[in-house]
């Protein structure tokens, strides 16, 4: 029962609520939909935590597309070992969560010390940081650390398949029996993250503006049903 | 051809004094409200001086507006690659002590205090942090009519390109007043600067405006119009800037600070200008053509073909009616006495300036006697140095600020002789064709800078809201209501300490 609830039904509630909550937001509360800048308050302390936390946060995405997604038989197939891949997941997975927390780290204190900032750090911009430092700091540790010291956990036989039969809706829980406590807390702190995602300023993850190099540099545009003749 | 028509306005700075009734006015109508009051749409400049925010002139710091690289327009502070690579932290934008920390005071206090031996004081409290600011160490307008001093005039950037020519001494120092607004550009620089494409100009009349469903808080707008007339909303966290008004030219109504301008210095007029020709005119090597360029790019209201081009594009004849009795067009285009702010930024800025007059510096000996030709050196001696005129309206060049003063001296004499008479033939002297004028067109200027009436200084085509859908409910309604009261906070930190 317990396994069905966190590996087959929260997983759901939570990409259910990320979804519907994302779409009411963008399509009824447009105005709050924005990337949360303070940089007018204070430019020194972002610029070291914001841009390492950032691009910290882009590495580490691609490394759960290319661990969690990406199925091992491709691996095999391109001709890349399990040793190969650990020692790349554990170099490249390590620098991207050391960026990850130090970036989260240097943006919280900022928060917390410079007075015209903390005066605009709502609770969702705290609960944000501080969960996101959680998951990250357990995902530097189990690649740095415990896949180095305890075991190096082979998750693409477990977390993945499991991960990627969501999409399909047959979801295999019985995968995610065994798997190590660490793994189990920070999969399921990942997905109360994603749900809590369309009520917190993380939303503006999804607004990156990759269109802008193609588009004309100048903008036209007609009021609204404006009739010249 | 592609045929646009734009709202302009021309600023007389020789009838500015500065009294900041424009700001004012502008302030209550738009940014009087949480995120906004550090911000003002419309702000009155005493130059030289750092200006507002400090020093936005200082493009090596901003890095504002358009440069040439390799016979190409590029942004100055990068192009969108390097934009999307620096989207998680903008270096070169303001901070909010370059405009200031907005205040109020604990007016509270003076009601609340004790009997006390002293009187009680309202501290000054900051509307960002709810906290006692000690010692307020800049605000709006801190450095008016060279407040400061030797202290705050040097980081003038135009000041310092002509260091040796500025004296501080009380006899010798200069000083005038410069209002500015969203200069609604051609090129605009902030435009081109929007990742998400949220800044467009408006295609009936020209007006940049902010789309505030699509802005996402980029802030590359903010320093990338050079003018720094872009602000960042910290409580929406998103862009706001001037509108022109649009409600109220919609309804032909001139902009809030031109109907309340004291000294009736601002006039606003449509324009026609060849949209195909914009790049090309901004894209001019030397920065001193640059103005020529952007007169090219204008069309005749009166010809023929550009009337029948225009209604084929489907301005309607309103506009073009508008365009030909343009206060605008006459003093930019016509007379040439009205000149673009910093063209050398490249955006083709569409709020025009006349350059003021000032006091001879030499001491000139019988002023009754003095021919019509002996302003011509005159000019040159004016308080206010041609070389700062020019860095500020002509891109260095001095020879252009001096036939507009030449033209404005001569208007002076003219009129003067022809009212008060007693005084020489101008038509015989040299001033006359020095300025390149005539007569007849002397005193068509004195008519329309002087004594132009309300609906001379402002000739707005309505925005044919007529046709629109649920007017009546519109009746009435704000604006900005979605973003006053905004998403974020509604009361101020000091307000909520009154509460605990």
């Amino acid at each position: 029962m317990e396994q069905i609830f966190w590996w087959t039904i929260f997983p759901y509630i939570c990409g259910t609520i990320l979804i519907v909550g994302t779409f009411y937001r963008f399509i009824f509360r447009g105005k709050s939909w924005y990337a949360p800048s303070t940089e007018i308050f204070e430019k020194k302390w972002l610029r070291m935590g914001s841009v390492i936390f950032h691009y910290g946060i882009i590495f580490a995405f691609i490394g759960h597309v290319m661990g969690v997604l990406i199925p091992i038989r491709f691996y095999e197939a391109i001709g890349v070992n399990e040793h190969l891949y650990h020692f790349g997941a554990i170099a490249g997975g390590g620098l991207a969560g050391l960026m990850v927390v130090f970036g989260l780290v240097v943006m919280l204190i900022r928060k917390f010390s410079f007075p015209r900032v903390r005066v605009h750090t709502t609770l969702a911009d705290y609960f944000t940081i501080v969960l996101l430092l959680i998951i990250a700091a357990m995902g530097t540790y189990m690649t740095l650390i415990y896949s180095t010291t305890v075991v190096a956990y082979e998750y693409r036989l477990t977390i993945g398949p499991w991960f990627r039969s969501l999409f399909t809706f047959q979801p295999l829980s019985e995968l995610m029996i065994g798997i190590p406590t660490l793994f189990k807390v920070h999969v399921i702190l990942s997905f109360f993250l994603f749900a809590s995602i369309p009520f917190t300023q993380l939303v503006h993850m999804f607004s990156f503006p990759a269109r802008y190099p193609t588009r004309a540099p100048q903008q036209y545009r007609s009021r609204d049903g404006y009739d010249k003749s | 051809m592609k045929i646009k028509a734009q709202v302009a306005m021309v600023m007389h700075l020789d009838k500015c004094i500065g009294c900041h009734t424009c700001s004012v006015t502008c302030k209550n109508v738009w940014t009087n409200r949480p995120g906004m009051e550090y911000v003002w749409y419309n702000n009155v400049e005493t130059r030289p001086g750092p200006g507002y925010p400090k020093e936005w002139e200082n493009t090596d710091r901003y890095k504002g507006g358009w440069v040439m690289r390799n016979g190409r327009l590029h942004l100055r502070a990068g192009g969108p690659i390097s934009k999307l690579a620096n989207i998680f932290y903008n270096p070169n934008m303001a901070e909010l002590d370059d405009f200031y920390e907005p205040w109020t005071y604990d007016f509270k206090h003076l009601h609340e205090s004790p009997k006390k031996e002293n009187l009680p004081v309202a501290r000054p409290v900051s509307m960002i942090t709810g906290k006692y600011i000690d010692k307020p160490e800049w605000g709006p307008n801190w450095d008016d009519d060279l407040a400061g001093g030797s202290a705050v005039v040097p980081m003038d950037p135009n000041v310092q390109k002509i260091q040796e020519h500025i004296a501080m001494e009380y006899e010798k120092t200069f000083m005038m007043y410069l209002p500015r607004i969203c200069e609604h550009c051609l090129n605009p620089s902030c435009v081109a600067s929007c990742p998400t494409g949220a800044l467009y100009k408006r295609d009936e009349d020209g007006i940049v405006l902010v789309d505030q469903d699509a802005c996402r808080g980029w802030r590359f707008c903010q320093n990338g119009c050079p003018y720094h007339k872009v602000y960042y909303n910290w409580n929406t966290h998103k862009a706001e800037k001037c509108n022109f008004c649009y409600p109220r030219t919609e309804a032909g109504l001139p902009t809030i600070c031109s109907e309340t301008c004291v000294g009736r210095i601002r006039y606003i007029g449509v324009v026609l200008y060849d949209a195909d020709r914009v790049k090309e005119a901004a894209s001019v090597e030397d920065p001193k053509e640059l103005y020529e360029a952007q007169l090219s790019v204008f069309l005749d209201p009166f010809d023929p073909e550009v009337i029948e081009k225009a209604e084929e594009q489907g301005i309607n004849h309103s506009w073009i009616q508008s365009a030909q009795e343009s206060p605008i067009y006459k003093m930019a285009m016509k007379w040439k006495i009205a000149l673009p702010l910093h063209p050398e930024y490249r955006t083709l800025p569409m709020v025009w300036y006349v350059p003021p007059l000032s006091p001879i510096m030499n001491h000139i000996t019988n002023e009754q006697e003095l021919s019509a030709d002996g302003y011509i050196p005159a000019v040159d001696q004016m308080r206010i140095p041609m070389e700062y005129l020019a860095s500020l309206l002509a891109a260095d060049d001095t020879a252009v600020i001096r036939r507009v003063l030449l033209k404005m001296a001569a208007m002076r004499v003219h009129m003067r002789e022809k009212t008060v008479g007693g005084g020489d033939k101008l038509k015989v002297s040299k001033l006359l064709e020095e300025a390149g004028t005539t007569p007849e067109e002397l005193e068509e200027m004195a008519r329309l800078l002087a004594v132009a009436k309300y609906n001379e200084r402002f000739v707005i085509p309505t925005g044919r809201r007529e046709m629109d859908d649920g007017l009546h409910y519109k009746q009435g309604s704000c604006s900005i209501e979605d973003l006053a009261p905004p998403e974020g906070m509604t009361t101020y930190p000091y307000e909520r300490n009154e509460s605990q």
